[in-house]
């Protein structure tokens, strides 16, 4: 596959320490890699525990209903059956969780409000029988009138998701099923309006995705003697559970201990709590390890999804090709309870612009209570959503303008130093036109592929693939191109921050370090990046990685795009202050030996500390003995502030990432089936710390964001708020397949205020994948096409 | 429950007369679902995977005795020349894991409409052999689908074996998904040329409530073929002959609106498929491509 690497001119990236084998800017590999694709990684779902009980959550089968009586006494008389939890038997003052608001029941407390909200637990000596238990707690519910949409939602008579709202967000909001709104004005529409030439307008909807992580959601909790609790958890963040799970449990934070297990894979979906709670409750209770693991039905009922979306949109544009204005409205669905949408409300606001120069916009984004599932974190976090529907607008302009789409997006490009409609000025590289400009310069894949075997047709290589559908009957090939910006990092004045521990000591006569952070790999290799970061930063090849765990202080949200930044960043951080102390003490002990102990700038190379002429003056290992230089530092990255309520000004975001791809794509006309032939792909990460790493996430976004294009959807009947399609055989996520060539093009454009330039690169891929694809088909049919995922409905005319 | 494992199809015969509730269980790749997502509770699974004869075929003549347990992934490799349509079908089931264990008379046990093998077995023809202690019988294939996933077996009767007869001319077979591999149909279309008989048949999958053949369709290019002398003269379908075909196929499915697609939809692809069918296996038939116009092995 042709990826390449190049560092155009812009800011050098700065690294004080030099070369160290498997340091930073290494392809090292993956300490788990083997292990997963071997089938030997043990996950969460592989604990396994002396005498433990299995738990099992009962979800409601309506979307709302008040819960008038709950029986659990046929569930509990079961043999085998230790423990049946409802809302009564909560421990706690505090049943409610939640990532900002705490709006989240632990269980239903007399009504539950989308389908398959936890209402009971049980525990068990067997899986089966903590089901078959939980089939006989009998429920009766009066359904209630439901809020499934915007109309619904906001109607004179709309029944309240949540009465007596009292959070941060019920103050300003016009209404108590809106979550959260975020309006941006910047200049004057009405007045820029006036010089369009052209004005288009459109009306776009964005499908329910799922992350469908291949794990699913799973745990252990172990009772402890001291009437505390130890959890082991698969979670995009251990400290943000342990601040939900405590006080719900009647804890204090230092009772309930908690030890990141294997993950397998997150996307958002494991930012929420899930089995956590329950899994405790049950321990506490039974006074036995308690271990919970949900099948791939009850994993589509224990996270929260993408949010769905309605957007409206109007720009215009001069003759000439300029933008003049933008107005749109973003009504993201944050189904029953809030989780992350108020944060999801401020990403798709102060992002809908896209990577555009814009100044003037008329922008709002609000969430909604409804009864659908609930929506919160998934990779990409409300920009995805935006850049779907600005991208088929810069289309719509660029067609109404006679333009090309490229050079059209090129003429509006934003660049370091435009200015964003909050405001905020964008300091540092902003490669947009350029990156447009990689993929679209990429020859062509050649056409008609599936005539290359020279006898039949390669079925592979046509839409329909190993269905044998067509043979190039109705094919049409098509091209899109789309770009994307998202922002790294938490925004609107979270002090977001991320602990390391570092540990520096001589174990066998070699210097060694040992690495701790609460960080959750999840996949995306910090547990490599962290061992290269402490092999450059302190001259050393050994590097321990401490499990992750609340022993150590917070590591923050595995996401955001902001992992390496802010935990990598940690651990560079407190390495140099390891290295400092470790260079004091050298100074104290053998400073009189060398005058270059006192003047020279000193390094630590290949576990010796060498002067930057390359003067070897000692060995780590001599210098620290028996002793051991252990300390654990916060990191921060520069602070931010909240976007005003009214206005939507403020410099809110930490950093900004941009990506573009260019699709090509054979389509079925007559089948309205899609075979997505490439996606070339070029981005900006600052400074690649880890090559493979970097492209397996460019790669791994890119198809997630086709996945949205062309499959994945969680269907919501409108009629019963119920899910029609959790599991593997309707809710369709691709295979290798569907997965395109992806030729990776990566930028090294190093942002001054960031660890080594770098900048964070997890989501920015899968926000222009999508729109990239619906260009593509679009032009291969002819149909306007505004709402993805597209269906073979919506390509013949069959809906 | 009760896992009963016969060591002898005698065994398994007499297993499943006394306890006629048992669910006979193969490769499992359709049964274990069903038990794991809790939408069935057998009372007894009778494992049939002692016995060797049901992993068994044998090409005669004119008709393959294929065995209830041989896997899909064996019908591939195996029966390519004289199944080619169920050939095809077998490459569109599912993954290679599931290819491995799954076979046809799990497919036919269970009677989905959405069934892969359906619509080859339809297009192909076929009897079902099945057996209990009271002795065996034929079932014709056109016989054996009698509702939404039920079928002619009696309760004390275990599927042994397909006879299928060989093909003696081009077969083809499709399915619409909304994914490239791993997908289970949308619909799905069977079509088998019978030089020897001068008739065509089919099958559809997905777009009614049991597999079916488009009858309408058969008869329509059955005469079509007759009249010009098709068979003889090999001259290229003509595209009104092809449309009609189409146009029959379509009108021969009463299908559902549901989560995998609408009912317009599937009218809409089985029409689709049948056209490009019936001109893959013509020309295939005329012999002007030279090979036949296959899936990638």
């Amino acid at each position: 596959m042709a990826n390449t690497r190049t560092t155009p001119s812009g800011t050098p990236t700065n690294v004080t320490q030099k070369h160290t084998r498997g340091g930073i800017g290494e392809s090292t590999l993956r300490p788990d890699g083997t292990l997963k694709v071997t089938g030997e990684f043990a996950y969460s779902s592989d604990m396994w525990h002396e005498d433990m009980l299995w738990g099992q959550t009962l979800r409601s089968t309506v979307a709302h209903a008040e819960i008038v009586s709950i029986d659990v006494s046929e569930a509990l008389a079961m043999p085998g059956v230790y423990s049946v939890l409802t809302y009564d038997d909560l421990p706690a003052e505090m049943k409610n969780y939640g990532l900002e608001i705490q709006d989240t029941p632990v269980l239903a407390n007399g009504r539950v409000r989308h389908h398959g909200e936890p209402v009971a637990l049980v525990a068990a000596d067997h899986p089966e029988t903590a089901r078959r238990a939980a089939a006989k707690i009998k429920i009766d519910y009066r359904e209630l009138p439901l809020v499934t949409d915007e109309a619904s939602a906001l109607a004179a008579d709309a029944p309240l998701v949540h009465e007596g709202r009292d959070d941060h967000h019920a103050g300003h909001v016009p209404h108590p099923n809106i979550v959260h709104r975020q309006p941006i004005i910047r200049g004057n529409v009405e007045e820029a309006r006036k010089r369009a030439d052209v004005i288009v307008e459109g009306e776009y909807t964005f499908g329910m995705q799922d992350q469908a992580f291949l794990g699913p959601e799973s745990g252990l909790a172990v009772p402890g003697e001291d009437g505390g609790v130890d959890l082991y958890v698969a979670t995009q963040w251990l400290h943000s559970d342990l601040k939900q799970i405590a006080p719900v449990l009647g804890l204090p934070e230092e009772k309930v201990r908690m030890t990141l297990s294997g993950v397998g894979g997150a996307f958002g979906g494991r930012e929420d709590i899930s089995m956590q709670i329950h899994a405790c409750l049950l321990a506490l209770a039974t006074n036995k390890p308690v271990k919970i693991v949900y099948n791939r039905f009850e994993s589509f009922f224990g996270h929260v999804h993408r949010h769905p979306a309605k957007l409206h949109y109007e720009h215009g544009a001069t003759k000439d090709g300029k933008l003049t204005h933008m107005k749109c409205r973003i009504v993201l669905d944050g189904g029953a309870y809030a989780s992350a949408s108020p944060a999801v409300v401020g990403n798709a606001s102060s992002l809908s612009v896209g990577p555009y120069v814009l100044d003037d916009v008329d922008i709002e984004a609000i969430a909604l209570y409804t009864n659908n599932p609930p929506c919160g974190a998934m990779r990409g976090f409300g920009a995805v959503q935006a850049c779907f529907a600005y991208e088929a607008q810069m289309d719509k302009l660029a067609a109404k303008l006679g333009m090309d789409p490229v050079e059209f997006r090129q003429l509006n490009a934003m660049e370091m130093g435009t200015v964003m409609p909050t405001g905020q000025v964008v300091d540092s590289p902003a490669p947009v036109a350029e990156l447009l400009r990689r993929v679209k310069a990429r020859p062509l894949p050649p056409e008609r592929q599936w005539e290359s075997a020279g006898e039949g047709a390669d079925v592979r290589a046509l839409p329909g693939g190993l269905s044998n559908t067509t043979h190039g009957e109705g094919v049409v090939r098509g091209v899109g191109y789309a770009v994307g910006i998202k922002n790294v990092g938490f925004s609107e004045g979270f002090d977001d921050y991320s602990t390391a521990r570092v540990r520096l000591e001589v174990i066998n006569g070699e210097p060694v370090a040992m690495v701790h952070t609460a960080m959750a790999e999840v996949g995306q290799g910090g547990v490599t990046v962290h061992a290269q970061i402490a092999r450059t930063e302190l001259g050393v090849t050994q590097v321990t990685i401490h499990p992750a765990d609340t022993q150590v202080g917070s590591a923050g949200s595995t996401s955001a795009s902001r992992q390496t930044y802010m935990t990598g960043g940690a651990v560079k951080n407190t390495c140099e202050h390891v290295r400092e102390a470790l260079l004091e003490m050298g100074r104290r002990k053998n400073g009189s030996y060398h005058p270059a102990w006192a003047h020279a700038e000193l390094l630590l190379e290949g576990g010796k500390v060498v002067t930057d002429g390359g003067e070897v003056l000692a060995d780590i290992a001599d210098i620290l003995e028996d002793e051991a230089i252990d300390l654990e530092l916060e990191f921060r990255h520069r602070p931010t502030v909240p976007f005003d309520l009214k206005t939507g000004q403020g410099d809110g975001h930490v950093q900004y990432t941009f990506a573009a791809h260019r699709a090509v794509v054979e389509v079925d006309t007559e089948l309205g089936l899609v075979k997505v032939v490439e996606l070339a792909t070029a981005q900006d990460v600052g400074k690649a710390l880890n090559m493979l790493s970097v492209v397996g996430q460019i790669q791994g976004g890119t198809t997630q964001g086709l996945g949205v294009a062309v499959m994945e959807e969680i269907i919501v009947d409108p009629k019963t708020a119920k899910v029609r399609n959790p599991s593997f055989t309707d809710y369709l996520i691709p295979t290798i397949l569907d997965t395109p060539t992806i030729p990776v093009d990566v930028l090294e454009l190093a942002d001054p205020n960031a660890p080594y330039g770098l900048r964070g690169l997890g989501e920015a891929p899968t926000l222009s994948s999508t729109p990239a694809v619906l260009a593509a088909i679009r032009q291969a049919t002819g149909l306007e096409l505004n709402k993805t995922p597209i269906r073979p409905e919506a390509l013949t005319g069959t809906l | 429950m009760d896992f009963l494992r016969p060591a002898s199809w005698e065994e398994a015969l007499a297993a499943k007369a006394e306890y006629p509730t048992a669910v006979p269980i193969a490769g499992g790749t359709d049964i274990m679902v069903e038990i794991n997502f809790d939408h069935r509770r057998p009372e007894y699974l009778l494992d049939l995977n002692r016995i060797e004869l049901l992993r068994e075929w044998e090409v005669g003549e004119e008709v393959t005795e294929l065995g209830a347990s041989v896997p899909y992934t064996q019908i591939m490799e195996n029966l390519r020349g004289t199944l080619p349509g169920l050939a095809l079908a077998s490459h569109t089931v599912a993954s290679p894991q599931i290819r491995n264990r799954g076979g046809v008379g799990g497919n036919l046990g269970c009677a989905s409409p959405a069934g892969d093998s359906h619509p080859a077995l339809l297009a192909a023809g076929c009897s079902v052999e099945v057996e209990s202690v009271r002795g065996s019988r034929l079932v014709p294939i056109d016989e054996f689908y009698t509702g939404v996933k039920r079928n002619a077996l009696a309760a004390d009767e275990l599927i042994k074996s397909v006879h299928i007869k060989n093909a003696t001319g081009p077969q083809q077979y499709s399915k619409v998904g909304t994914r490239n591999a791993m997908v289970i149909a949308v619909c799905g279309f069977g079509l088998a040329l019978h030089p020897d008989t001068r008739t065509v048949r089919t099958g559809i999958a997905s777009a009614a409530p049991t597999p079916i053949r488009a009858k309408a369709a058969e008869e329509f290019l059955n005469a079509a073929l007759e009249e010009g002398g098709f068979w003889e003269n090999g001259k290229v379908i003509t595209p009104s002959i092809a449309k009609q075909f189409a146009a029959l196929a379509s009108a021969a499915c009463n299908p559902i609106d549901d989560v995998r697609g609408t009912a317009k939809y599937r009218r809409h692809a089985v029409g689709i498929l049948a056209r490009r069918q019936l001109v893959w296996t013509w020309e295939q038939y005329r012999g002007t491509t030279g090979r036949p116009l296959e899936g990638a092995a």
